[in-house]
């Protein structure tokens, strides 16, 4: 399975605990690992962040898109742990959602490292503050260091 | 207008770059079609009937000299030596070869050109209006703000893959020549106690569920554009529909949560959004203001000698008025009778070009009637622009006349169409060429669309033309009374439909009503409005 080895951005140790689901994760106090589908609100897991260790953001098809949005309002909030993308995740999808704060990513069908990489630092710069540390064009422009 | 920094160039030509690595992983079997298609659309490639369709951006429908020729000369080069200029102020190109497209954005990067987002399911290219810059009513430029998104929402993380295509316009005056309530986010710049700022109308369209845009905020300040759009954006990528495309647009959101839902829902992001840093200091709105400086306007205002007639009669049709009283904005008819409504060959683009820098301060707009602007022409060139014009079968006096229709590439091109459009444009055109009755008319919008997808704004046409597919044989069904203009309005349809011949017969049908029925000064619109469908359909029907 994919899943077994996914593609980390992280140095510290993966969190191997499966995760729930949105749902039972309200019920189940103890989970670490949560799961959230396209359709799940990502702002319901706000006043649990500090126990979560991993969130995985399924991707059940490339196109679409809500998954982006779930993981910059966790990054927005404060959320330091994994953000896993999983399911139909591909190459020329990768830098987009590393954007919006993705550091993991479980594709279905295995991703190359160096095509990752390659993909990563395709652009050279950015034109918008997202989720990433990285700096945008107009603060470049305006004396800000990369 | 604006020039790219090394930034801009860099964000390009790492475009190009990965596009065409794209290109080859789709050629080499690596890519499947389904994996390749949303990429090849967000760079501008359709797949049409017969060929590739290639959809270059043109932002905020500004071009130059140089970059019309490069226009040209893909034209020639990869094409068929001729384009089409869209609604939505681009241009397409529609016998491309795969292949070649990867060498097609290689040559448009070099005169700061893009086919970034012409298509998919992202934020589309930015329109505004064509006078921008020139327009006597505006309250400033709205250009710096469009150019302020266009880079915003290029290559966007998060909104790249959206439930539907997302279209912006921004304009800045009260009166409305870019159809800015028919669009996803429709902005217009305002002032208000001296200060600059936006109202922000969401949740318009046309396509088979036509919807005028509400104003969801009337005052944003001009610190705060991206992050109120950003906020827009993110309600719409969260709870947008994703069942079904034919409901996946935001106005189908907006319409469901109704405006105020949803007005709350954007204001509860903002308000989050506004302490995360996303918005660029207004020194950077001030850099690319420093772009659209008025050029040196210095021509003594000398009416021009109408003593020709049919120069008077294209000065009277095809000049507004500009800002500067010794300039106008010249429109460049790209509807010559019989002529296929927004083609313009190679050597047409090129004499755009050469009138552009000498007469233009380098500078050309493409309308979303499919026409080309000249926006800044000294009045005492007008009649030299004019010959010029002429000889290159651009001089047609028809702004805004029956004969300035807009039509939708259709069954000749289309695979969604259902019926043909251009050769309705073209019979229409030629009858009212003929019949004499374009001048009595005067100003009267014909819009056609091949099918209910609406790419040639029937909905908005004083008259509009839908062609339906009914068993087998297209249909055309009449419609009256829509409005792309400040006094939004959608269009009724008449009745039964027509068929290829019946319906050129319906709308001079409608027509000689209206010249039978008009009181003095009215439009073909204000009659319709006033007397309603009735007398139409009696006429049409009866």
């Amino acid at each position: 399975m994919a899943e077994a080895t996914p593609l980390r951005l992280r140095d510290d140790e993966p969190c191997m605990e499966p995760a729930v689901t949105l749902d039972a994760f309200a019920e189940q106090t103890n989970a670490v690992a949560v799961r959230i589908e396209p359709g799940g609100d990502a702002r319901e897991l706000l006043p649990h962040l500090e126990r979560l260790a991993r969130v995985d953001i399924a991707f059940p098809a490339f196109t679409d898109g809500r998954g982006y949005s779930a993981a910059r309002i966790l990054r927005e909030a404060g959320f330091a742990g994994e953000l896993r993308a999983v399911g139909d995740v591909l190459v020329d999808q990768l830098a987009y959602m590393r954007r919006c704060g993705f550091d993991a990513f479980a594709p279905d069908a295995p991703i190359d490292r160096a095509d990752a990489e390659a993909a990563f630092a395709r652009f050279p710069q950015v034109y918008q503050s997202a989720a990433d540390a990285r700096t945008p064009i107009w603060a470049l422009r305006h004396g800000r260091a990369e | 207008m604006y020039a790219y920094d090394h930034y801009d160039q860099a964000m390009v030509d790492a475009r190009v770059a990965e596009f065409r690595d794209q290109c080859e992983r789709r050629l080499a079997g690596k890519l499947t079609e389904d994996q390749f298609k949303p990429l090849r659309l967000m760079n501008g490639l359709y797949l049409q009937l017969h060929a590739y369709m290639l959809r270059v951006a043109i932002p905020y429908g500004t071009l130059n000299a140089p970059q019309m020729r490069a226009l040209a000369d893909i034209a020639e080069k990869y094409d068929r030596g001729y384009g089409h200029f869209t609604t939505r102020q681009n241009i397409q190109y529609n016998w491309i070869k795969l292949e070649d497209a990867p060498d097609i954005l290689a040559d448009l990067a070099k005169v700061e050109m893009h086919a970034i987002q012409t298509s998919g399911n992202c934020i589309r290219n930015i329109s505004s209006d064509h006078f921008a810059g020139a327009a006597a009513d505006e309250v400033a430029d709205p250009r710096p703000y469009a150019e302020l998104l266009r880079q915003w929402s290029s290559f966007h993380p998060e909104f790249s893959y959206l439930p539907r295509k997302f279209k912006i316009c921004v304009i800045a005056s009260e009166s409305d020549r870019a159809a800015m309530r028919l669009h996803d986010i429709g902005i217009r710049i305002v002032e208000r106690d001296g200060a600059l700022g936006a109202q922000f109308y969401v949740g318009g369209g046309m396509g088979r569920t036509p919807m005028i845009a509400p104003l969801i905020r009337d005052f944003v300040p001009l610190d705060q554009l991206v992050t109120y759009s950003e906020a827009c954006l993110r309600v719409y990528n969260r709870y947008g529909r994703r069942d079904n495309k034919y409901k996946a647009r935001i106005k189908i959101l907006v319409h469901e949560l109704g405006a105020e839902e949803y007005t709350r829902q954007v204001e509860e992001e903002f308000a989050h959004l506004l302490d995360q840093g996303v918005e660029p200091p207004l020194a950077e709105l001030e850099r690319i203001k420093g772009y659209f400086a008025d050029p040196a306007f210095d021509a003594a205002d000398v009416e021009p000698d109408r003593s020709d007639p049919d120069f008077a009669v294209w000065l009277d049709h095809n000049t507004h008025a500009h800002k500067i009283p010794g300039y106008v904005s010249a429109i460049v008819s790209l509807k010559p009778v019989g002529g296929i409504p927004g083609d313009a060959t190679a050597e047409q683009m090129r004499v755009l070009a050469e009138l552009a820098q000498e007469y233009s301060f380098d500078e050309l707009r493409v309308m979303h009637t499919q026409n080309v602007v000249l926006p800044h022409v000294a009045k005492a060139d007008l009649q030299a622009v004019w010959q010029r014009l002429n000889e290159a079968g651009m001089g047609t006096p028809n702004a805004d006349l029956m004969g300035d229709i807009i039509a939708c590439p259709g069954l000749d091109y289309c695979s969604l169409a259902n019926a043909r459009s251009i050769p309705i444009a073209q019979r229409i055109s030629e009858r009212f060429a003929a019949n004499g009755k374009e001048a009595a008319l005067g100003e009267l919008k014909l819009k056609i669309s091949g099918c209910i997808n609406a790419c040639g704004h029937h909905h908005t046409g004083h008259i509009g033309i839908l062609g339906v597919d009914r068993k087998g044989t297209e249909n055309y069904q009449l419609l009256l009374g829509g409005s792309e203009a400040e006094d939004t309005s959608l269009a009724k349809i008449t009745g039964p439909g027509f068929d290829e011949h019946g319906i050129v017969d319906a709308v001079e049908t409608a027509a000689d009503v209206y010249l039978r029925e008009r009181e003095h000064g009215e439009r073909f619109l204000d009659t319709y409005r006033r007397i309603g469908m009735a007398p139409f359909k009696e006429a049409l029907y009866g």
